[in-house]
């Protein structure tokens, strides 16, 4: 047998060097006049081990990470194409303590499989979801997604049945099935690590969505910083048009589905489902006042689903499993499984799919393995730039929808991202209003100006003017941006502010600056 | 002068033509020009106007609110850091500062001699591999002092 030689072509792997590994092997396979098969994969999400490259065998598949080109020589000398021992032999890869402890439902194959390769796709358990729901009435899929209990995972957390039952339920000559694929949030990257290493999945999600709701035509919006993503998603959907998986005859059945990806122009706030809305039909990326639901009168003023790129991702095998199988994982409301995104200071960094109801401290402490710095952990913000940062002391509080919005905070599209004790809270506060008013799209004026005068505040409270007043005004224009934004960027920035601020308070006062100052 | 300025008109009148039957046409079309000359130039915002049977206001609106569109040339490579959270997490600020230093400009600036162009970028998703920076497209991560250096002198070159 030749052996497959698996270098992921995911984007993470490849700003670690994964290329440049890539061309060594091949370098190296034609110097030694050596057959092997070269796949570039996904990542499986442990970026602490990328670039990590597998080699198919004979006695199974093994893994070696991570890899320098100039390791590339010795693995080949040690026999790395049958599986043998190196020092950077991991052993068979779903053994890796970091992918072992995973519940993997949505990223099944990712890193697993050849992103564009439909035969490899179908031979993992790929395509069943679509199979079933051609032969089933729309409202029996939409009822499967709503028993699932699969609610929306780019933050919102609405759950996706009752969406689609709106959709489906609302009269229209055309309907749409927008995926939000505006992966904004630092922090994330479950939505790019899946376009690069599973497409077909997603296209899967969305066509079956299509199929429930009687939506014709689907549009990912791909934010432009993911240039991968983008180039993989275009081929695979050729790849699937291709293969009958879209077109006029849906799997040769009645239902007829395509769709384009849309490139977005880097405007954070086209995270937003209105904003991207209008984006899509080329105007300014504004919010739009709600009502009317997007569901109702959503792109180009048609009943349209939007949904994140997860959310739809998941929906495959909840049809091929059943809703039951998927909502068996999780706890309270937060059914089936999440792919939690372990950033920033972190020793092992990467993305970690398993059932809600893990405590943030051991996600942290126990899978991220605490800071790479080596210093304590001081602070995480959950959910991006718009969630809360958690101390310690809150570390018991487990992965849950309703639980994280209990202790004022919230799970988000699930990006966790570690600070060490250099982190200045105070600093971090600022950045969550300079960011809000970089990003603003300007419709509602709390958080138009409400965030200039946020960081000017703070500004002032950094040079010692007057700190009570200062944080009383903090707080109240944190208050107005909250009730006053139509939307999750004025709405959310208080959520990093008031979190800095009541849990960090000893980096907000005046003492404390006063010190940093000399 | 006048030359350039058909040249220009031509150029934009192909891309308008080949994206004008997609739906929402407008970013497309904003795209392929940027893709084109390197940035959105100003005389093609009339004539994108005129095809699409908008106001000149509505275009440039457009134009204006999202920050991908480039109103000047860029410099002869483009270097987008990422200054978010998971990057600031591994010191991206100071070596943010410290590129701006080497370079002698800030972001949102084009260097004297047209080298490079520096920009700020909002999560480039290579957050578990932070600090993160992309050079003409090529992403790199885990950036440090050394490989700063690198990309300086890679950039002047």
């Amino acid at each position: 047998m030749t052996p497959v030689i698996y270098i992921p072509g995911d984007s993470g792997a490849v700003a670690l060097g994964a290329d440049k590994v890539a061309a060594a092997i091949e370098a190296e396979l034609k110097a030694r006049g050596t057959q092997a098969r070269i796949v570039r994969n996904g990542s499986r999400g442990a970026y602490f081990l990328e670039p990590m490259v597998e080699v198919r065998t004979e006695k199974g598949r093994f893994a070696y990470g991570p890899v320098k080109p100039a390791d590339v020589r010795s693995l080949f000398d040690n026999g790395f194409l049958t599986g043998n021992q190196h020092r950077l032999w991991l052993g068979a890869p779903d053994k890796i303590p970091f992918l072992a402890g995973q519940t993997r439902l949505t990223f099944a194959r990712c890193g697993v499989t050849d992103p564009l390769s439909l035969e490899d796709y179908k031979a993992h358990g790929g395509l069943r979801g679509l199979e079933r729901a051609v032969s089933m009435p729309p409202a029996y899929i939409v009822e499967r997604v709503t028993e699932s209990g699969l609610r929306g995972r780019g933050g919102a957390g609405f759950p996706t049945g009752i969406k689609w039952k709106t959709v489906l339920e609302a009269a229209g000559d055309q309907k749409y099935i927008v995926c939000n694929a505006d992966e904004g949030d630092s922090g994330t990257f479950a939505d790019r690590m899946i376009m690069e290493g599973d497409p077909f999945v997603l296209i899967e999600g969305m066509a079956i969505a299509g199929v429930a709701t009687g939506a014709t035509r689907g549009f990912i919006y791909i934010r432009s910083e993911y240039p991968h993503a983008i180039d993989k998603m275009n081929r695979a959907i050729v790849v699937a048009r291709r293969a009958g998986m879209l077109g006029p005859a849906v799997l040769g059945s009645p239902n007829a589905f395509d769709m384009e990806v849309r490139v977005g122009a880097g405007a954070y706030v086209c995270g937003e489902e209105t904003s991207l809305l209008n984006s899509l039909e080329g105007k300014r990326g504004v919010v739009r006042a709600k009502p009317p639901l997007p569901a109702l009168q959503g792109l180009f003023g048609k009943p349209t689903v939007v949904n994140n790129v997860i959310s739809l991702a998941s929906v495959p095998i909840i049809l091929d499993r059943g809703a039951a199988f998927y909502k068996d994982f999780g706890l309270g409301r937060s059914r089936g499984t999440i792919p939690i995104q372990i950033a920033g200071n972190v020793k092992r960094g990467g993305l970690y799919e398993a059932a809600f109801g893990m405590t943030l401290g051991e996600i942290v402490d126990e899978i991220g393995g605490g800071t790479r710095s080596g210093r304590p952990v001081k602070a995480v913000q959950v959910g991006g730039p718009l969630g809360a940062y958690f101390p310690r002391a809150l570390f018991d509080t487990p992965f849950d929808y309703e639980a994280f919005a209990a202790k004022d905070g919230l799970i988000g599209h699930a990006g966790i991202v570690v600070f060490d004790d250099t982190a200045d809270m105070m600093k971090m506060a600022r950045f969550a209003f300079e960011f809000c008013a970089v990003e603003s799209c300007g419709k509602c004026t709390p958080c138009r100006i409400g965030a200039v005068r946020g960081a000017e505040t703070i500004d002032r409270l950094a040079a010692g003017a007057e700190p009570g007043e200062s944080l009383a005004l903090v707080s109240d224009l944190c208050n107005t941006m909250k009730f006053g934004s139509l939307c999750a960027l004025g709405g959310f920035t208080p959520y990093p502010v008031m979190s800095a601020i009541n849990h960090f308070p000893d980096d907000f006062r005046p003492q404390a600056v006063a010190e940093a100052a000399e | 002068m006048a030359m350039q300025t058909q040249d220009t008109a031509l150029r934009v009148a192909g891309i308008i033509e080949a994206m004008k039957g997609v739906d929402g046409p407008l970013l497309p079309i904003l795209h392929g020009i940027q893709e084109e000359f390197g940035h959105v130039p100003q005389d093609a915002l009339p004539l994108i106007a005129d095809r699409l049977n908008l106001s000149r206001a509505e275009v440039q609106g457009v134009v204006s609110f999202y920050h991908d569109f480039r109103r000047q040339p860029a410099g002869r490579h483009v270097l987008k850091v990422c200054r978010a959270e998971a990057c600031q997490s591994m010191g991206g600020e100071a070596l943010a500062a410290r590129l701006e230093q080497l370079l002698g400009i800030g972001f949102h600036e084009t260097a004297g001699d047209g080298s490079v162009t520096l920009e700020p970028v909002y999560c480039l998703g290579l957050c578990a591999c932070a600090p993160a920076a992309m050079l003409d497209g090529e992403v790199i991560g885990r950036l440090d002092e050394a490989r700063i250096e690198e990309i300086v002198a890679e950039v002047r070159r």
